[in-house]
């Protein structure tokens, strides 16, 4: 059987659910055996492969790069797992909605600093901040959505399996919102 | 003949959303190269007009790889708006899942993030270069840096309530108490954690001979170092005053009560990356450079406090003749010091009777209208700086975070190795990984540092000096 090509992601997170991932401890071994992980914060991959059966992908949308970069993962990726709440909801990342993205961006780089020579933001090299951060499902069809913040590793490690193994699976039990 | 700019994004095996851009001038030699981090959260400006209550818990959502040093800072400063000293069971419980969250982060960075660069070279093929590669290859280590990793974590989980986010520090001390049965179940692993942190170590300092080309190059000049010590000028991460030393080792500052900080420490805003550049403002910027971190606390402590840890840190001392190492490849060499540190200290603190204390928590009003809470994380000093009403709702904050700090560091380190080690006439994957991997030596939690980011990838650009982009090159 031929390994189940998976990626993973970081979007507008806290990586919390990356960290989750790591816990599945000595597990991970026994899962490697059946994934390769063709994309991730933790292998060199620089660009989003082509025939990916699963993305994970954690955090809410916030900048034009995270847009870009969900829709190329939608065009080549079987399914497209939203983990942790910020993926589903947009939870933590979306309070910034509340006042906006130019008073977030005059705190930190205005109020909050000693020297701003020009009293501009960031916008060299750098991404530009969406007006609104939304969710995964508001810019792309998401198939799978895991919650938690995190995400518990066993909830992880159940829908993993479940998918390498081709059989339904009830998280219910593993995690929620907010768990 | 035009200037021509290398990009390299996303950068890999860091915690963090950032690239890196590489200069190159007429003479196709390196002029410059920065990093820039790519996700900005804004936590400082979303937490306002929130009760001071939710401030562990929603601040430790900075960051999901320290979260813990985010509810420890946050919980401190909140404990000065109440004007409490946390009783000492809960001072010392706060104490031993910092020092687990220690344990983790650092064998998070050794293990999963920089370990295949040590074992299979930086010019190995990027395919291998990972953790999953390591688990075929080399699987008692990948199995040593996943139980040591999972050894701080089911600690945090236990003391804290659970591994990431653990919600039971809050201010005025700890929410649950810790129990006999506790301690006995995490001083039965000890021993073998301990075990593993030394065949780090023995494994480091055997290998170490075999990168002199990058303790040369790797952010090797002159800084200053920050960190907070204990009373004695010892090892501290939870608690102590702020001292400043010199490349040299010449004290700059000391004794300096955290809440004064920011007659020392300001930021800077470079428009080409969302992570301010911290300075020390007597030297002004960007002169005011200066690193934190392992590498920083160990060269500024003058002892541990811990027998094997000491042993260590005197062979580590020895290195440059007990003087200041400059060479940022060290970081990675310190953290295994402070691995051992944290768990001989951890074993001191669940033997300490005062820990199983039920009283852990003061309880008050606010009191205060200020307050700054300052520890050490993983990778650095932190502070959370906080203004609340009489009624407890955060009206201000300020956040320097870990990170940071490193920031004019990084850039002048990711500078040194491209001049050393890219050739712009014959540009290899080899030499841009180690571009990327004196980045690993700081272990840059960006997601934190912009109070918000992500992990890393790369393609590489090149631009003229316009910044117009001539060439794209997909490093795959």
């Amino acid at each position: 059987m031929s390994k189940l090509r998976v990626g993973t992601i970081w979007l507008d997170g806290c990586s919390g659910c990356h960290m989750s991932f790591l816990d599945m401890d000595e597990r991970l071994i026994e899962i490697s055996k059946h994934i390769d992980i063709v994309y991730s914060p933790y292998v060199d991959a620089k660009e989003i492969p082509l025939e990916v059966d699963l993305f994970i992908v954690e955090g809410a949308i916030s900048s034009d790069h995270d847009l870009s970069v969900i829709k190329t993962i939608r065009k080549n990726s079987k399914r497209i797992l939203a983990l942790g709440d910020c993926a589903i909801t947009g939870n933590i990342s979306v309070l910034k909605n509340l006042v906006g993205t130019h008073a977030i961006l005059e705190k930190g780089y205005i109020e909050l600093a000693n020297i701003n020579t020009t009293n501009e933001y960031p916008y060299k090299v750098v991404p530009k901040l969406l007006d609104k951060v939304i969710p995964l499902n508001e810019a792309v069809k998401v198939d799978l959505f895991l919650p938690g913040c995190p995400t518990p590793a066993d909830a992880i490690y159940e829908v993993l399996n479940a998918i390498i193994e081709d059989r339904s699976f009830d998280i219910s039990t593993l995690t929620r919102f907010g768990k | 003949m035009e200037h021509k700019r290398i990009i390299i994004e996303p950068v890999t095996r860091i915690e963090g959303h950032a690239k890196i851009t590489i200069d190159i001038n007429d003479y196709n030699e390196v002029e410059d190269a920065r990093i820039h981090v790519t996700q900005f959260r804004g936590f400082e400006k979303i937490c306002e007009g929130r009760p001071y209550t939710e401030m562990p818990a929603l601040t430790a959502r900075t960051c999901g790889i320290c979260p813990v040093s985010h509810a420890v800072a946050s919980s401190k400063a909140c404990d000065e708006l109440l004007a409490v000293r946390p009783p000492k069971a809960a001072r010392n419980i706060r104490r031993i899942i910092n020092l687990a969250q220690m344990v983790q982060s650092h064998a998070l960075n050794f293990y999963h993030l920089s370990s295949p660069d040590f074992v299979y070279g930086f010019d190995a093929p990027k395919e291998d270069r990972n953790i999953f590669k390591l688990m075929q290859t080399h699987p008692h280590m990948a199995k040593d840096g996943i139980a040591l990793r999972a050894f701080g974590q089911k600690i945090i989980e236990s003391l804290g309530g659970k591994r990431i986010h653990p919600e039971w520090i809050v201010p005025g001390g700890m929410s649950h108490v810790v129990t006999k049965e506790q301690a006995q179940t995490i001083l039965n692993e000890l021993p073998q954690a301990f075990d593993m942190a030394q065949r780090t170590l023995k494994y480091f300092k055997e290998n170490l001979h075999r990168f002199q080309k990058e303790v040369d190059a790797f952010g090797n000049f002159e800084t200053l170092f920050l960190s907070i010590v204990g009373k004695k000028g010892q090892l501290e991460h939870y608690d102590g005053l702020l001292k400043l030393i010199d490349a040299q080792g010449n004290v700059i500052e000391q004794n300096i009560e955290p809440k004064e900080y920011k007659t020392y420490i300001g930021e800077a805003v470079e428009h080409d990356s969302y992570l301010k550049s911290p300075y020390y403002i007597p030297m002004g910027y960007p002169q005011g450079i200066y690193r934190v971190g392992a590498l920083a606390r160990l060269n500024i402590a003058n002892e541990c406090g811990t027998s094997y840890a000491d042993e260590a840190f005197e062979v580590f001392k020895n290195i440059n003749n007990g003087k200041p190492l400059l060479s940022s490849f060290y970081y990675h060499y310190a953290r295994i010091i402070e691995i051992i540190y944290a768990i001989e200290k951890i074993e001191i603190l669940l033997k300490d009777p005062k820990t199983f204390n039920e009283n852990i928590r003061s309880h008050a009003k606010i009191n205060r209208l200020n307050g700054v809470g300052c520890s050490e994380a993983p990778r650095g000093t932190l502070f959370h700086d906080y203004s609340s009403t009489n009624d407890g709702v955060i009206t201000g904050m300020n956040l320097i975070i870990a990170t940071g700090n490193n920031n004019l560091a990084m850039n002048q380190a990711v500078k040194q190795v491209a001049q050393t080690f890219v050739n712009p006439l014959d540009i290899t994957d080899g030499a841009l990984n180690k571009v990327e991997a004196v980045i690993r030596c700081f272990d840059p939690c960006l997601s934190c540092s912009t109070h918000a980011q992500g992990i890393v990838s790369s393609f590489i650009e090149i631009r003229d000096s316009k910044k117009n982009i001539l060439q794209t090159l997909k490093r795959n």
